[in-house]
């Protein structure tokens, strides 16, 4: 069935751009934390590894919640919007 | 009507029972077509109500102020703020009184994407937040920031693996997915169980801080403190529930944040020139940094650090001769007094010494106990300085060993920023917020919004931490003890736990280490720190008030739900009536919060250090289970209970076995139960959380597939929803 496969496709996508923003989420957490001490130069007049840990990531972790939002809205939209709407 | 979408039909073909949705979800799903139209006007609605609310408070406060330059006592001023506050919350709590079941449990599902992150964000936000937060980063340093990171990067996951899901499934409580997608009553009651414990330690930690935040606020006794707050909570939330809940956060929300972010931008202007330190205090970062060089150099810091040293020492020299240092020094302490009678010493010296032999170690067991706390206390204070921004720091001065104590720091700081994460995911107070949006679109946006205002307070904090810092080792250490600013005398008289300066090398001047500085003194104390009126002094316990209150609220509500819907509705009285449940999650609110009061009234010391073994509990239970439900198809119900059975028993026997307060309630011996890897207790969920994974993959696997409605139920919420079927029943809603 069309809107079966329609159904699939759409999770797929999902699941991929879940997988992708949550590899940001764990490079900006766990690597950069876990290489701290060697991240130590200065950024803008803080030291990277806590500009990171007291802002950077948190900006970060804004964005990737932002982008999820902003994407799956465009697609639920599109989903919609397609052919065979189901009722 | 668009209502009677493919995943119900199919539910009530596949499983062959009936799926009867309730009258109450009718109603809902009628109101929130109602709503659908008028979303956009509701929206600007409370735009402007909560706007002009804004601007009255910020009034307030100025009208206050104006009150204290012409002579209005400070006593008046924090009662003012006391009963304006909680005014205002039992205002918003009557206007939003309800009877009917879906206003009451999830605030009729038409909460604003914008409005509902403000919720959430109070929600989140609480006394450890707020008051504690800033502290524990002044006293840790790089390590602290473990907290910032966990308790905001919790979001992603939420966001991303858990909250469009919830709200697609669109039912009241979070035992209420576990129960629907695996099926059967255990399940739910086990996923109940863990929502329920996670919350109750939780809200008691809040009643602490809310009791804490009263008595300093107006010097009223703690436990009518207590009991002033739990009035508080319950004006927000026994009339109208979910509803009053959710339009009292926005309100605290608002407050909370004005409360912090004023006297932040206060002390930024003194020390960066900028209203925003949190651009700017890279400069005072490395001004802090040129102190901390030249007080790692100072001779005099240096004896102090010695003197500590000698102190662990000789603690550490009657350690190795127990038991015999133990009636050694018994035996002395006896004889003290039997000297001090002899030889007719004054009432005080007699009584200092029998409060000294009768605070003594009860046996030698106790004795070592006591003893390698006190001289680990003195041997921390007698290691060197710690630099603010060095991540993993040790004072070792053995090479290997600093080594060592980095690599368990980097481990440890990793682990817990792992728990604090998954447990965002997964305490309920927090996901129970993906049930009030209108539409999976506004959960996803409310995730955003909730970070955005988590955010201004997690970005301010760090900057709080540098700014008072700089502080105190600019304006404190160093000078005579004559001439300390007035803030140091009046927060040390109120609670040596605050703030402690004891002359150790008797040179008159305060060493930095010679200053024991308590984490929540940072932020009540900041606005004398930095100058400000009274005024914001009374409105920073204001905050923080709002900020415990507000998570309590959430919490409560979420206790009370589970027992009144999961436990009551679902697996006892199938057909009670939408008002009869109304009234009963009501009753059970108020018992709920009687017991806290009363187990907050027990005073139990360690309890506010337990909220971070919350977390590690609420990851290890429910997480798995709830990402797996929707992103694993194959999970099931025996997969789902050995995984929350596991995650939730592994857990508390981590913490049993290694948490100190713990091992001596069970008589167990440190150096028996080291730790594993040597984690903390506080992250044993970095162990629980996998464990819990393995057992549900494992479990699911080996049994049989899940039944057709929890299939039906994985594809209906991994699916949009469009805006024309927003109300639509989930599978097995019975």
């Amino acid at each position: 069935m069309a809107a079966e496969a329609r159904g699939r496709q759409y999770w797929i996508q999902t699941r991929r751009l879940t997988v992708a923003l949550l590899l940001v989420w764990f490079v900006v957490t766990f690597v950069a934390s876990y290489f701290a001490r060697s991240l130590s130069f200065t950024f803008l007049g803080w030291p990277f590894s806590f500009y990171m840990a007291a802002q950077g990531s948190l900006l970060v972790y804004l964005l990737i919640v932002l982008l999820y939002a902003r994407w799956q809205g465009a697609r639920d939209a599109a989903f919609d919007a397609g052919p065979d709407e189901g009722n | 009507m668009p209502h009677l979408t493919p995943a119900r039909t199919r539910a009530t073909d596949a499983g062959g029972r009936l799926t009867t949705p309730t009258s109450s979800t009718a109603v809902a799903s009628v109101r929130a077509d109602a709503e659908a139209g008028a979303g956009s006007n509701f929206s600007r609605t409370l735009r402007r109500y909560y706007g002009w609310f804004t601007v009255g408070f910020l009034l307030f406060v100025l009208l206050l102020g104006l009150g204290e330059r012409l002579g209005l006592p400070r006593v008046l001023i924090g009662y003012t703020f006391l009963f304006a506050t909680i005014g205002l919350y039992a205002g918003i709590g009557i206007m939003s009184r309800t009877t009917d079941v879906a206003e009451y449990y999830v605030a009729g599902r038409r909460v604003p994407a914008f409005f509902n992150g403000m919720a959430t964000g109070a929600d989140w936000m609480s006394a450890a937040s707020f008051i504690g937060l800033a502290g524990s980063l002044y006293l840790l340093g790089f390590d602290g920031l473990a907290f910032v990171l966990g308790w905001t990067g919790g979001y992603c996951l939420v966001a991303l693996l858990i909250a469009p899901f919830l709200r697609k499934f669109g039912q009241f409580t979070i035992p209420d997915f576990i129960g629907a997608r695996y099926g059967g009553d255990l399940a739910r009651a086990i996923a109940m169980v863990a929502a329920i414990t996670c919350s109750f330690v939780y809200v008691v930690a809040q009643i602490y801080g809310v009791g804490l935040i009263t008595t300093h606020l107006t010097n009223v006794d703690f436990s009518y403190g207590v009991f002033l707050g739990l009035a508080g909570i319950l004006v927000c939330s026994f009339l109208g529930g979910m509803r009053a809940v959710t339009w009292t956060q926005v309100a605290q929300c608002i407050i909370l944040l004005i409360a912090y972010l004023i006297p932040v931008a206060w002390l930024g202007l003194q020390y960066t020139h900028s209203p925003l330190p949190q651009l700017a205090y890279g400069s005072v970062l490395e001004r802090l940094a040129e102190r901390e060089r030249q007080l790692t150099k100072d001779p005099r810091e240096q004896e102090v650090r010695g003197i500590y040293l000698k102190r662990a020492a000789e603690i550490n020299a009657r350690i190795a001769a127990l038991p015999a240092s133990w009636r050694e020094g018994q035996a002395a302490a006896r004889r003290s007094i039997e000297d001090l009678k002899a030889h007719r010493a004054s009432m005080h010296e007699l009584r200092t010494a029998e409060r000294a032999l009768a605070a003594y170690p009860a046996g030698p067991e106790e004795a070592r106990r006591a003893w390698q706390q006190e001289a680990a206390q003195y041997a921390e204070r007698g290691s060197p300085l710690m630099p603010h921004t060095e991540p993993f720091w040790s004072g070792e001065a053995d090479p290997d060993k600093a080594e060592q104590a980095r690599s368990t720091k980097r481990w440890n700081f990793l682990a817990l920023v792992f728990c604090l994460m998954a447990g965002t995911a997964g305490l309920p107070h927090i996901l129970m917020r993906s049930y009030t949006t209108p539409n999976v679109q506004q959960a996803r946006s409310s995730i955003f919004w909730a970070l955005f205002f988590i955010l201004l307070l997690y970005l301010s904090a760090p900057a709080l931490a540098v700014l008072v810092k700089y502080d105190v080792y600019t304006a404190v250490v160093g000078k005579h003890f004559s001439d300390l600013p007035a803030w140091v005398a009046s927060w040390s008289r109120i609670d040596p736990s605050f703030l402690r300066i004891e002359d150790v090398n008797r040179d008159g001047i305060v060493q930095l280490a010679e200053m024991q500085v308590g984490s929540d003194i940072v932020v009540l104390a900041m606005p004398e720190i930095a100058g400000l009126p009274y005024v914001i002094t009374g409105l920073v316990a204001a905050g923080g008030l709002a900020a415990a209150l507000s998570t309590a609220d959430g919490l409560l509500l979420t206790i009370a739900n589970a027992l009144s819907h999961d436990l009551y509705f679902k697996m006892i009285n199938r057909r009670a009536s939408p008002a009869r449940r109304v009234t009963m999650a009501k009753v059970l609110l108020l018992l709920v919060a009687l017991v806290a009061a009363f187990v907050t009234l027990m005073r139990p010391g360690n309890i506010v250090s337990l909220v971070g073994l919350a977390f590690s509990l609420a990851a290890a239970s429910l997480f798995p289970a709830l990402v797996l439900g929707v992103f694993w198809r194959r999970a099931n119900r025996w997969g789902a209970i050995a995984g929350m059975l596991t995650g939730f028993g592994v857990c508390l026997y981590y913490i049993a076995t290694r948490y100190p307060f713990f091992q001596a309630a069970l008589g167990l011996n440190s150096t028996d139960w080291p730790p594993w890897f040597g984690i903390e207790p506080i992250s044993s969920g970095v162990f629980a959380v996998p464990l819990g994974f393995a057992a549900l993959i494992v479990v699911s696997l080996v049994t049989g597939r899940p039944d057709a409605q929890g299939d039906a139920l994985v594809d209906f919420v991994r699916l949009p929803d469009s805006p024309g079927r927003e109300s639509q029943d989930p599978p097995r809603n019975r």
